[in-house]
């Protein structure tokens, strides 16, 4: 037995044996060139056939992964014809060479030129060129693509995976990944991810091609890998993966299912995201739609502003890929827990109670309408609906309402397109908000419910305090209580009301939620299928409001 | 000939998704596209490499010439280019 500790970077135990993924070699290049017309020719059809290959990756892409993968491959097409690219490889070929010589030669002046630069984006676009240089080779030496021509699935075993090579790899034959290299940010720990199998990175020189046929089992959580365990090792990875494969059979059943009680009752069951990447996982476990795009991640992840343009490309983005299905997207919720040296914020003795939220946005103009107009920009590519966080009274939403309607204004007279019937909707998290739903309902389309804030404000427990144990309750029935009331007010005035905080994804909560008329849980991608699971074994009429007492 | 200088406000600067869509739209026009940063440095607006090669970031100033062909009309189709791409 050898066992292998890497870094874990997707979860799941898998078992299977290694297969090591088969590149072209640049060993077999021939060294004779023909005349220089033979050579041409052989690398025009190599080219050509490549650009085809790779704007077939690209439809598959789109379709698959989503428009920023499908660039990839046309930007990818593009290097492949490329004037510098192809004078240098003339070039090479008009010195003698084979065509051979000419794409490595190629590819190596411009992967090096790009390795040099001063910028990490350019430096990581070295690869790209190699892989481009790969390809074309390939197709000069006439290797298949596919990597794997095994008949059973297999851990699948490399240095680390080029974004075409992942992407070409036939994923019905993978059942997890083991590489020497990469990182929890490489193309294959983030298309293991997705696929939703294990995948350890890191392994070093501790993965050797001896292993290859070899029985393995990984554990994507521990990073562990154990090559032709011995039955203790054995056993334990085996109670795991017994455990898993129950869990999966049972959760893939839930895939394409309705998510709709015992007796009838619908609920949106709809993911929380917090940046465009994540809605891979959104669509991997069947979310209908996003009920809290959180868009503080672009407040966070940059040193000033972001433009208009960055916030219209996200929101694009996230729309787009999620079709016509509902994309409920926060307006930014800094200051509290989380702050941004470029708002420069006053410190404050008690900033959960502070300036933050909406109240920055009403206090500052224009950042706030920087935001609506990326949102409503980005409306006219899907379905976009716009949340404001923080609401305590009706003039704010009245001038939240407002400033989207001078938004609109501008864009109309710009000429811009948007969707003039995007939904408006506020989280409920505060108790005043509570009290005064019933007037709050007439002015907007939904109510969120934001439990974790609600419940902080509610009890009087700060939620980041940690010594507060068991008087910091979300199950309080003053909390939930809150949430019939806020309900109750939403149903009156004809909206729907959802719950996008933590506690919708406690199943133990669901019988309550349905009690009370909730028409919408938003959780974290993973808890999908298991709240559809439990949906589906629930009768809405029976449940009960007692958790409701005292 | 016709020039515009536009500062790049796209968060990567000239990075590889836009200079491939500036490729495909210069090569669609009938004019010499040439850019140019401050230091001097230029590249054929049809040529991929050598425009991620001048590494033009956020922030930088670059100047955009239009030589030949329909300069007026395409002198339009690169500026509405660069503001909505980069």
């Amino acid at each position: 037995m050898v066992v292998m500790q890497g870094s874990g970077v997707s979860k799941g135990v898998a078992k299977g044996p290694v297969y090591f993924y088969q590149r072209a070699a640049a060993a077999a290049v021939r060294l004779d060139a023909a005349c220089f017309e033979e050579e041409k020719r052989r690398l025009d059809a190599a080219c050509e056939k490549s650009v085809e290959q790779l704007n077939a990756l690209a439809e598959k892409a789109r379709k698959e992964a989503g428009e920023d993968a499908a660039m990839l491959f046309e930007t990818h097409a593009m290097f492949v014809e490329d004037e510098d690219f192809t004078d240098c490889m003339t070039a090479a070929l008009e010195k003698g060479c084979t065509a051979e010589r000419a794409v490595e030669a190629a590819g190596e002046q411009f992967s090096a030129m790009l390795a040099g630069m001063d910028d990490e984006y350019m430096r990581a676009r070295a690869a790209d060129i190699k892989d481009v240089a790969r390809r074309i080779l390939s197709n000069l030496m006439g290797i298949a693509e596919g990597g794997i021509d095994l008949d059973g699935p297999v851990i699948l075993a490399a240095d680390d995976l080029a974004p075409s090579e992942t992407l070409q790899l036939d994923k019905r034959k993978i059942l997890g990944f083991i590489t020497r290299g990469g990182s929890g940010n490489s193309h294959t720990a983030i298309l293991a991810r997705t696929m939703g199998i294990p995948a350890i990175c890191g392994l070093g020189d501790a993965l050797k091609r001896e292993m290859d046929g070899c029985v393995a089992y990984i554990d994507g959580e521990t990073g562990r890998v154990a090559v032709e365990p011995d039955e203790r090792t054995l056993a334990a990875f085996e109670e795991k993966y017994e455990k898993q494969r129950e869990m999966k059979t049972l959760m893939e059943t839930m895939k394409g299912q309705k998510d709709v009680t015992l007796d009838g009752r619908e609920i949106m069951v709809y993911c929380n995201i917090g940046s465009p990447e994540d809605v891979a996982a959104v669509q991997a476990n069947d979310g209908q739609g996003i009920g809290l795009f959180r868009s503080e991640f672009l407040y966070l992840a940059s040193s000033d502003y972001p433009t208009e343009e960055e916030q219209f490309r996200a929101y694009k983005q996230v729309a787009a890929a999620m079709g016509g299905r509902r994309v409920v997207i926060r307006t930014l919720d800094i200051g509290a827990d989380k702050q941004v040296g470029y708002f420069a914020l006053q410190k404050e003795e008690n900033p959960a109670l502070g300036m933050r939220a909406v109240r920055i946005c009403l206090s500052r103009p224009e950042v706030f309408r920087t935001q609506l107009r990326a949102l409503y920009r980005a409306s006219a590519y899907g379905r976009i609906a716009i949340m404001f966080p923080m609401i305590t009274s009706v003039w704010e939403v009245r001038e939240c309402k407002q400033a989207c309607r001078k938004v609109m204004a501008e864009l109309d007279a710009e000429g811009v397109p948007y969707r003039r019937d995007t939904e408006i909707g506020i989280m409920v998290e505060t108790p005043a908000c509570v009290f005064v739903a019933e007037e709050l309902a007439k002015e907007v389309d939904f109510f969120s419910v934001g439990t974790n804030d609600l419940t902080q404000y509610t009890l009087a427990c700060d939620r980041q305090a940690n010594d507060l144990g068991r008087f910091f309750d979300p199950r309080h029935p003053a909390v939930l209580r809150a949430v019939k009331m806020a309900a109750d007010a939403a149903h009156r005035a004809g909206i729907w009301i959802g719950i996008c905080g933590e506690m919708g994804a406690d199943l133990s909560l669901l019988e309550t939620f349905l009690a009370i008329g909730i028409d919408e849980l938003s959780v974290s991608p993973a808890a999908v299928l298991p709240l559809r699971a439990e949906i589906r074994k629930t009768t809405a009429g029976a449940c009960t409001l007692e958790r409701l007492k005292c | 000939m016709k020039q515009f200088t536009y500062t790049i406000t796209d968060s990567v600067g000239i990075h590889a998704r836009p200079a491939g869509l500036l490729v495909k739209a210069a090569k669609a026009l009938d004019s010499t596209i040439t850019i140019a940063r401050a230091d001097g440095r230029s590249a054929g607006a049809t040529k991929l490499m050598a425009l991620m090669g001048l590494g033009v970031k956020q922030g930088e100033t670059v100047t955009v010439t239009v030589e030949g062909g329909d300069e007026e009309g395409n002198f339009a189709t690169m500026s509405k280019f660069f503001s909505e791409n980069l």
